[in-house]
């Protein structure tokens, strides 16, 4: 067993996929950061809110004022440099730290894509993704076009783990079998041509769409692993996000999976779309340099192994944290972030704060617009952090205007996934005695409801 | 055996895509008549209440014009009387911040800024009165003008003066008080004619025709001018902050109509049977009932939530009915009632702002955002 791993960790194969898939990560990240700028998403996410959600440990990670710009334009630009190959190490290490900053200024904007993309630019840090094709080969005069067969793996196992996990997700009751939540976005988009005022409000049809789309994440990195369903399963992976991508405002993401999965075709059809690649860029007249080509190989892969083996095995096992907690992880979100669980709840609240002054027995109500943007309020009022971390922030608030002895308490409703609207939070514990850590909050109510599964 | 489960699902899938429509909008039963639901609530309820308002503030317009040719506590009297008449006109029409309501105002609270800014800022009418400067197209007039502005001009006592009548006759700057309310009255005017006309002329149609389902859509405005409104402007406003749901201690001075005194129930109830009659599409002539809110829930299947919120109206409405018809005095005598009061609305706004905006998935922030649902 241990010959056969070192076989596998020394066989080599065709650097092409990977130099593919730099390219289309480096224009796709480049793509999503214009976006996001074009929209003004900079200045209303980040310049205008007075206040910022932070993630627990990263409380130090925030908007810079104006500066924030800056950080856009270096990711920006460190996504172009990876398209291109140049300088590709320090390009790929300044976008996973620009990138992974701009996640973790507020999480009032957590999307499991935006993880996906921080997760996977971590590992591209290790792979060498500019040995072939790229200004870097250019410069060096050298490029290699055979690369160690695991560098390629990797990235397959990790869209594995993201299509297998998300999978595995959606094996629960609410989505299964009452077709919890596309019953509820479904028929809201009747506008849709050709099939809003029709199919989209069947039920036959949600629960159809809702057990595909399990059968889907489950099985498409498998199909797309055996040459013989390959393109089929390509095929289904166009379609599949195309479609999401019609239905529900998920931005860039569908186009990041459809480019990613290319990494399953063999080197060939990569070897093809280099050809492409280098047709396009024919009116250039580059002069032909003639590069000596050679074998890449790892002078640490030593060290390089075990830190992707112990980042695998967190992407394996955070996922399963919820199983620590008591309750429903739908319910208290404890454990629910980091763990491929995309589009599996609708959501909605309201919590109203309440000051106390525990001394002179008087109480107010907050408004809470005049403090969080109604996307933070929307996010907040169904997350128990959130809560928490707002009182925090509403205590140092009112102790910089000289209130005193205050108590904070919450007066908060939930509806999950359809089902009646439930007291979230105990009202009667003050906020300010809790501090946000990894242990239970036992201050969420229970929920009344089962949801059975994974 | 799961290649062929997919291809299965793959034609599932292709066919529920290209499928078209084989039976035609209109014809099938199950589908909510959007079309409907907008046409009841523009031709029965909002353009009639507009119309109404129309009515009952070119009355509170005549009523003005005799008391300033003939300055007397009689006429004064038919001025409160208008001006009441065209404030509870008003309750039927203040959720309606769309089309050239909300574009006239410029903010979240619209064309409200113009007409009920509760409570009125006394010294820029004073000054205003004293020395003819000022602006009410200014923002910082908001709380100078409208309803609140005309109720201390009618009800209230400027300096010096010990009964209301003596700002328009003895008073030094009895002109400039003359002038300010004729100013107050023609900015109403001229406000409220671009937006009947509007809705008369054009947006009626296309409030009709905008069937988006996104935020821009006339469905998702709508609800959400309504639950706005419940909120802030009935459940804050009229109650909360008077009872000091938002401050350390209440605050009774700031009830609506604090001049008048004794016609904040009348007003809140009005603004009840308003919120009450648009949630169930019920007509403004108390007719007919059509498509509202109520049936649509009905029709998403959630009518146990439908009559979650009708009982919750008429708790909220039996509470405010044993107030004092002056909610100055409830908040200063028993301000247990009126905190019970605004408990009892606020359990609505759960239901409306939780539930209701849910089940319709109408969203909350108007911008568009990236989402993966969790």
């Amino acid at each position: 067993m241990p010959s056969k791993l070192n076989t596998y960790f020394k066989a080599q194969t065709n650097a092409a996929p990977l130099a593919v898939f730099r390219i289309g990560f480096g224009v796709m990240m480049l793509a999503s950061i214009i976006r996001f700028w074009s929209y003004g998403w900079i200045e209303k996410l980040y310049i205008e809110p007075k206040f910022h959600f932070s993630y627990y440990g990263f409380e130090f990670i925030k908007p810079i004022g104006n500066y924030t710009y800056l950080i856009f334009i270096i990711c920006g630009l460190s996504a172009a440099f990876i398209a291109l190959g140049l300088k590709y190490r320090i390009a790929i290490i300044t976008f996973f730290l620009s990138f992974t900053y701009i996640e973790l200024m507020d999480k009032t904007t957590y999307l499991n894509h935006y993880y996906f993309i921080s997760v996977l630019s971590l590992l591209m840090c290790f792979l060498p993704a500019s040995a072939y094709f790229s200004l870097d080969a250019i410069i060096r005069k050298k490029q290699y076009h055979q690369i160690p067969k695991w560098t390629i793996d990797a990235i397959k196992l990790l869209l594995g783990i993201v299509y297998v996990y998300a999978g595995l997700a959606k094996i629960n009751s609410d989505w299964l079998f009452k077709a919890m939540p596309l019953k509820i976005w479904l028929p809201s988009k009747y506008d849709l041509p050709f099939i809003g005022d029709n199919i989209l409000q069947q039920e036959w049809f949600h629960i159809a769409m809702s057990w595909s789309g399990m059968l889907y994440d489950l099985s498409i990195p498998f199909l797309l692993l055996y040459k013989r369903t390959r393109v089929f399963a390509f095929v289904l992976v166009v379609f599949f996000h195309i479609f999401t991508r019609v239905l529900f405002p998920i931005g860039m993401f569908p186009y990041v999976m459809i480019v990613g999965t290319l990494i399953f075709f063999d080197a060939k059809v990569h070897e093809r779309l280099l050809e492409v690649f280098r047709k396009l860029f024919k009116f250039l007249k580059l002069k032909y340099v003639k590069l000596e080509t050679s074998t890449y190989s790892f002078s640490n892969q030593n060290i390089i192994l075990p830190i992707l083996g112990l980042f695998f095995a967190i992407q394996l096992l955070l996922p399963f944290r919820y199983m620590l907690y008591p309750n429903e992880l739908f319910w208290t979100e404890e454990g629910y972030r980091f763990s491929w669980r995309v589009m599996l709840m609708e959501k909605a609240g309201y919590a109203e704060f309440k000051i106390v002054d525990a001394k002179k027995g008087q109480s107010f109500s907050v408004n809470n617009s005049d403090f969080l943007t109604p996307f933070q309020e929307k996010q907040m009022s169904t997350q128990p952090d959130f809560i928490l971390e707002y009182a925090k922030y509403l205590e140092q608030h009112l102790k910089a205007q000289g209130h005193e002895n205050i108590e904070i308490y919450v007066d908060s409703y939930v509806a999950l996934n359809g089902r009646s609207s439930e007291r979230y939070i105990d009202p009667k514990v003050d906020l300010l005695k809790q501090t946000e850590s990894f242990k239970p909050k036992n201050w969420i109510l229970p929920f009344k409801d089962e949801i059975k599964g994974l | 055996m799961i290649k062929k489960a997919l291809i299965l699902l793959a034609i599932v899938f292709v066919a529920a895509a290209c499928s078209s429509s084989d039976e035609g909008p209109g014809t099938t039963n199950d589908n909510f008549d959007r079309t409907a639901l907008l046409t009841n609530l523009a031709d029965n309820i909002i353009v009639p209440a507009l119309e109404n308002f129309q009515t009952k503030l070119s009355d509170l317009d005549v009523a003005r014009g005799n008391f300033i040719n003939d300055i007397n506590e009689s006429n004064l009297n038919l001025l409160s009387d208008a001006w009441l008449e065209a404030y509870k006109a008003w309750q039927h029409i203040e959720m309606f911040n769309i089309g050239e309501a909300e574009t006239q105002g410029g903010s979240a609270k619209g064309f409200v800024v113009f007409f009920n800014i509760y409570p009125v800022t006394v010294s820029e009418i004073e000054n205003g009165a004293a020395s003819g400067v000022y602006d009410l197209n200014s923002a910082n007039y908001h709380d100078a003008q409208g309803f609140p502005a005309l109720d201390f001009l009618i009800h209230g006592v400027a300096v010096s003066d010990t009964n209301p009548i003596e700002k328009f006759t003895t008073n030094a700057n009895a002109i400039g008080y003359i002038d300010y309310m004729t100013n107050v009255q023609s900015q109403m005017n001229s406000k409220f004619s671009a937006i009947i006309n509007d809705w008369q002329n054009t947006y009626r149609d296309i409030f009709v025709a905008n069937l988006a389902s996104s935020s821009t859509g006339s469905f998702s405005k709508i609800v959400n001018d309504f639950v706005f409104y419940y909120e802030a402007g009935l459940r804050r406003n009229k109650v909360g902050i008077p009872a000091g749901n938002f401050s350390n201690m209440p605050l009774p001075e700031k009830v609506e109509a604090f001049y008048k005194k004794d016609v904040s129930k009348i007003l809140a109830l009005e603004a009840m049977n308003a919120v009450v009659d648009f949630f169930n599409g019920r007509s403004f002539d108390n007719s007919t009932n059509g498509e509202g809110f109520a049936n649509y829930l009905d029709y998403l299947e959630r009518s146990e939530l439908k009559t979650a919120i009708i009982d919750q109206f008429n708790t909220a409405r039996q509470k405010i009915e044993v107030l004092d018809n002056n909610f100055y005095q409830q908040v200063n005598t028993d301000n247990t009632k009126m905190t019970e009061a605004y408990d009892a609305l606020q359990m609505a706004v759960v239901l409306l702002k939780v539930d209701m905006m849910g089940a319709f998935q109408v969203s909350l922030d108007p911008g568009y955002q990236d989402n993966d649902g969790d």
